[in-house]
């Protein structure tokens, strides 16, 4: 478990006051000139060694991906760092505590992440229904520019750099850090054709980087207590802290930061006060956000939550998004309202996606109320396979992977509930042979 | 250049090739519906999905740059299967009414379902259902078959300047429409239906009509402006049922405007198919015989100088040389093409040609536009210009009518003034010209048909030798013709003879009775009143102004209905090839020429189709090598002297009525009627 010395996020109830005074006595903004000074690469160089790998949901290092950005600044073709805030996976709270209770670290590794990529400019592009979250992360923003840790001169170092705060209208595409940019730029959201990649071709065709806002926000306090503090904790490969943000079937739904590869029972059990009526009572777990795929009890009873360990049991850490569904939960509609959610949200762009996530949906209600023969879960299987990978960006395989988890280790109940429907029709005409 | 594998078998591309137009270079077929060569690549339809080594997702071969060492694998059975899958997903929402649909037999959803496809379906949902949307009288739309591959889109954005389709709403709500209602207002419009890989986009006059395999396909080439643009006519016996565009990377890529695609229905309407001679002020109709007889009667005996001819703006080299030989053999001087006035000499080649030629306008930097609108007197030209402003670096200046080109301009100014400023070298727009490695310099009939035309030409002539257009390999003056038949008459030298008269003195003359006949070869854009004392013979093949004041009418072929050369604005010489019958008695024009000829005692020496061309090769060595463009030697040309100070006009009032042809057409007179009479202002008492 880890111990409060280690916590990056200390106020992430908002116990504390989030503004700058109270956030510096936490240590924000704390020797950043001096740490600036070391140079882009230093920077770098330091996430690159903390292991630290994406907190959005697809866990790429972080720090190989700033590295992909160039070098030299074109001088037509400014860097941009970009923000997500965009947090909009269900199940998901963490960056909306983070912007809440401690703006400043945001803002904090805004700037160092900016600096290492060369970027003089930073969007942050929050989730549109965050509004009291954008509130307190402009008045932040004021207060940084105000005091002088950003501008002009950034803290003193000669940097010059600014953060722009966008609100978006709420679409869970825009997410997608293509659509993403689109959508700052002021058209639809609809992601873009990798390659090129936004490192290469990015916001106004610029190099760009898009960084979960967990991601920026843990990198100040990496880089004043070393990589090597940050690699130490975790798993190999799956080190550092991360939020969890537990809801669901579970006595005290909280958000959490710890070590990553904790066994998923411990993590529930010691801060949420357990699964509604024990740990037997558990039916299931969707362990990462809405997409990943969702584990039956009998996996939930050892896995660890970390990227690699979740990958091995099909499933993933995705945003870290536990929902904890208990066996009052009636799973065939849960993982049918997340098809709705897919369909709905689909940017309609491409074929699999617009096209599937609609049939998808209609197959999961006949599936609800089991108006489908056991055949049609092979196809439902096969349609979600067609989705999967044949998509523009990774919303088709978000649509894919709940309904897969469920045919996987749910099947049981999917043809309990056809069999049963078609049993009530065979005995109403085994009845009627009787009478004649 | 990269080199990558393809199904075993390795290949280099051109740097910059995507790995979809690697496997076409390596003749590996790769299904498609979104992309498209002169498009941008969206590559939303993922249908050209094919396996690369190292990567875990299949990659859409269209959006992949071509990289070296890639191995790439098409005929995989996940590639199969991956084909399969999006086939059927395109199908599960895709109306089954082929058999009512007007794209089927040449719809690529029915072709690569048949391919590609699964020949059952799974999918025991609800269909979705979408309304059509009214986007003009040209297009119709049976949205529910849209496949959403946003090709139309993206024409619209891109070659057609016009920003008006887009997809509204997401995931399967997702729609193609105008979001407001309203028409599509481009002139290059129809070429969405030859894009639409499905019949959600079907020509409208064309609905219900005919199916593609029962029409007889003839190639050939478009008259309804001077472009040249190549044409397939569609015909079903007599009928000629639809224009589509023909593959020409020189003249109209692969594009064709609204008004040569949709304007074929005129050939329809208000046609001559027989003789008339007016008798009694009454036009009857007549026989052949009693036709000609009628025009020797009124001819025989007539001196020379008293008859003249006009050349209107359809007619075929062919015919021109047959009238040439007729007119020289009356001993008449009085011989024009030039039916608008235009101040165009025959002498100097360069001094009449769009000199850069179509595809050159994509070299170069700086164009000038004078006196046109080349939106309208020459769409395809302008997509050509808005083809080479997208690709950044072009300076574009105005000096005329200022319209919505689809592309950014510096508007100089409204007429003579400014170019005289330009041509001194004390306008800055002078220095961009010359600063320009190719510049270009395009002059329009607006500028040149009117009475300073001469002396606006050599002005046009002075900018084009102070701003260094004419170098080695490039030639930047160009002319922007309206009518097919122009750029042939000149080179065959139909113009007035020494003391000759042009249109404007023949025209004078019959009012002053000094001309007492006139042969009207297709000739319309005419003030026919003036001619009102003289005995007019009309030859042409629409009921149009210049046969209601004829005296005799011979009926002769429109360009679907002959064999015949036309030479477009660069100097191409092109074949039409007949596509159907001449309608009745009708014949081809130069043969009547031929015929009457012997009746008024000149029998002309030829009497066949290659006699004829031999002829008019003789005459213009380069109307001999067809679909070449012979650089035409610089020269001097122009009269230098006073130009009026009144501004210039352009020389297309309304693009969709411009010719008999297209007058007669219902389709064009709706066009007409919604895009440029819906323009001017209205009153609440409208209508």
């Amino acid at each position: 478990m880890l111990s409060d010395r280690d916590r990056i996020f200390t106020n992430l109830y908002g116990v504390h006051d989030w503004r700058l005074a109270a956030a510096r006595q936490r240590g924000a903004w704390d020797n950043t000139k001096a740490l600036v000074a070391n140079g882009h690469d230093w920077v770098t160089e330091q996430v690159k060694a903390s292991e630290l790998r994406g907190r959005g949901g697809a866990g790429f290092p972080t720090g190989l991906k700033w590295s992909f950005m160039p070098n030299e600044i074109d001088p037509e073709r400014p860097h941009y760092l970009i923000v997500n805030a965009d947090e909009s996976e269900p199940g998901t709270c963490k960056d909306r505590d983070i912007m809440r209770h401690d703006p400043h670290l945001l803002l904090e590794g805004c700037l160092f992440a900016g600096f290492a990529m060369r970027a003089h400019a930073a969007y942050i592009y929050i989730r549109g229904e965050f509004f009291n979250e954008a509130q307190t992360l402009q008045a932040a923003i004021d207060e940084a520019y105000h005091a002088g840790l950003i501008g002009k001169d950034a803290c003193g170092s000669g940097w010059a750099f600014d953060i722009y705060l966008h609100r978006g209208a709420g679409a869970y595409i825009c997410g997608e850090e293509t659509g993403l940019l689109e959508s700052l730029e002021g058209k639809p959201g609809r992601p873009r054709l990798k390659p090129p990649f936004p490192a290469a071709v990015g916001l106004y065709g610029c190099p760009s980087t898009v960084n979960n806002v967990e991601s920026i926000a843990v990198v100040p306090t990496i880089l004043r207590r070393g990589a090597a503090w940050f690699a130490g904790l975790g798993r190999p490969k799956n080190a550092g802290t991360k939020l969890f943000c537990i809801s669901g079937h579970v006595n005290q739904p909280c958000n959490v930061e710890e070590e990553l590869g904790i066994p998923l029972k411990e993590l529930i059990e010691k801060h949420t006060g357990g699964v509604r009526g024990g740990w037997d009572n558990l039916q299931g777990i969707i362990p990462g956000g809405s997409s990943v795929p969702v584990l039956p009890k009998s996996i939930c009873d050892s896995v660890l939550m970390d990227f690699d360990s979740l990958m091995e049991v099909k499933s993933g850490l995705g945003t870290a998004g536990i929902i904890v569904m208990d066996k009052s939960t009636d799973m065939v509609e849960a993982i049918a309202r997340l098809s709705h959610f897919y369909m709905h949200e689909s940017c309609g762009q491409c074929t699999p996606c617009r096209e599937g996530t609609g049939w998808v949906y209609r197959m999961m209600q006949r599936m609800v109320s089991g108006e489908a023969s056991t055949d049609d879960i092979d196809l439902l299987w096969d349609v979600v396979g067609q989705i999967e990978g044949h998509t523009i960006c990774a919303l088709g395989d978000a649509a894919a992977w709940p309904v897969q988890g469920l045919i996987r280790h749910f099947r049981g109940e999917l043809e309990r509930r056809i069999l049963e429907r078609q049993g009530v029709g065979r005995g109403v005409a085994d009845a009627a042979s009787r009478a004649a | 250049m990269p080199t990558l594998t393809i199904d075993g078998v390795e290949i280099t591309v051109e740097p910059g090739s995507t790995v979809l137009q690697a496997c076409e270079q390596a003749g590996v077929e790769i299904p498609r519906f979104c992309y498209h060569d002169r498009l941008s690549i969206a590559g939303n339809c993922r249908m050209c999905l094919v396996e690369m080594e190292k990567s875990p997702k299949p990659i859409a071969s269209c959006a992949m740059p071509a990289g070296d060492g890639m191995v790439i694998r098409t005929d995989t059975p996940a590639v199969k299967k991956a084909r399969e899958g999006v086939m059927e997903f395109l199908l599960i929402n895709h109306p089954l009414d082929c058999p009512i649909c007007d794209q089927g037999g040449e719809c690529d959803l029915q072709d690569q379902a048949m391919t590609y496809g699964r020949f059952f379906s799974r999918f025991s949902e609800g269909k979705r259902a979408v309304k059509n949307k009214d986007v003009g009288p040209l297009i119709k739309t049976i949205m529910t078959r849209c496949i959403h591959c946003t090709r139309c889109v993206r024409f619209g954005d891109e070659i057609a300047g016009v920003e008006e389709f887009g997809a509204v709403h997401r995931g399967e709500h997702m729609e193609i429409g105008t979001y407001v209602a309203q028409a599509v207002t481009s002139e290059l419009s129809g070429n969405m239906i030859d894009l639409c890989p499905v019949g959600a986009l079907t020509s409208k006059p064309h609905a219900f009509v005919a199916r593609s395999w029962e029409l007889v396909k003839t190639e050939t080439v478009d008259v309804l402006d001077a472009v040249g643009s190549n044409i397939r006519v569609d015909s079903r016996g007599r009928e000629v049922i639809r224009v589509l565009p023909r593959l020409h990377e020189a003249i109209n890529e692969e594009w064709l405007s609204d008004k040569s695609r949709f304007g074929c229905d005129g050939l329809k309407r208000r046609r001559l198919d027989r003789c008339y001679v007016r008798r009694d002020g009454k036009l009857a109709a007549a026989a052949w015989a009693a036709a000609f007889a009628a025009i020797a009667e009124r001819i025989r005996g007539l001196a020379g100088e008293r008859i003249a001819a006009i050349v209107g703006d359809l007619v075929d080299g062919e015919a021109m040389v047959a009238l040439k030989d007729l007119m020289a053999r009356l001993g008449s001087p009085h011989l024009d093409c030039r039916q608008d006035g235009a101040k165009l000499e025959a002498g100097s080649r360069a001094g009449y040609l769009f000199n850069s030629t179509i595809a050159g306008i994509e070299a170069a930097d700086a164009i000038l536009l004078v006196g046109t609108n080349p939106r309208w007197e020459a769409a395809l030209v302008n997509a050509r210009i808005r083809k080479r402003w997208r690709r950044g670096g072009l300076a574009v200046g105005v000096v005329g009518p200022q319209a919505d080109l689809t592309y950014a301009y510096d508007y100089l100014g409204a007429g003579p003034q400014t170019l005289a400023e330009i041509a001194e070298g004390r306008h800055p727009f002078g220095a961009v010209l010359k600063a320009a490695n190719l510049p270009m310099l395009v002059l329009g009939m607006g500028a040149l048909a009117r009475p300073d035309g001469a002396a606006v030409l050599a002005r046009a002539r002075q900018i084009a030798a102070a701003t260094d257009m004419v170098a080695d390999g490039w030639n930047g003056f160009n002319v922007l013709h309206l009518a097919a038949a122009r750029v042939g008459g000149l080179d065959l030298g139909l113009v007035p003879g020494s003391g000759g008269r042009d249109v404007d003195g023949i025209l004078a003359g019959a009012e002053a009775g000094e001309i007492e006949a006139v042969y009207l070869l297709g000739a319309d854009e005419i003030d026919t009143v003036r001619l009102a004392k003289a005995f007019v013979i009309y030859q042409g093949h629409h009921g149009d102004a210049g046969a209601q004041c004829a005296d005799v009418i011979l009926p002769g072929a429109a360009y679907t209905e002959k064999n015949a050369t036309y030479v477009n604005l660069e100097g191409r010489a092109q074949r039409a090839r007949r596509a159907s019958f001449p309608l009745g008695e009708a014949r081809e024009d130069w043969r009547i020429l031929r015929a009457l000829s012997e009746r008024l005692g000149h029998a002309l020496p030829y009497d066949t189709l290659d006699q004829v061309r031999a002829r008019m090769i003789e005459i213009a060595p380069t109307m001999q090598q067809l679909d070449h463009v012979e650089p035409a030697p610089w020269g001097g040309f122009g009269v230098a002297g006073e130009m009026s100070a009144a501004p210039f006009e352009g020389a297309v009032r309304n693009f969709y009525l411009t010719d008999p042809i297209t007058r007669a057409s219902e389709t064009m007179a709706q066009c007409s009627e919604l895009f440029v009479d819906a323009k001017g202002e209205k009153t609440g008492t409208d209508g």
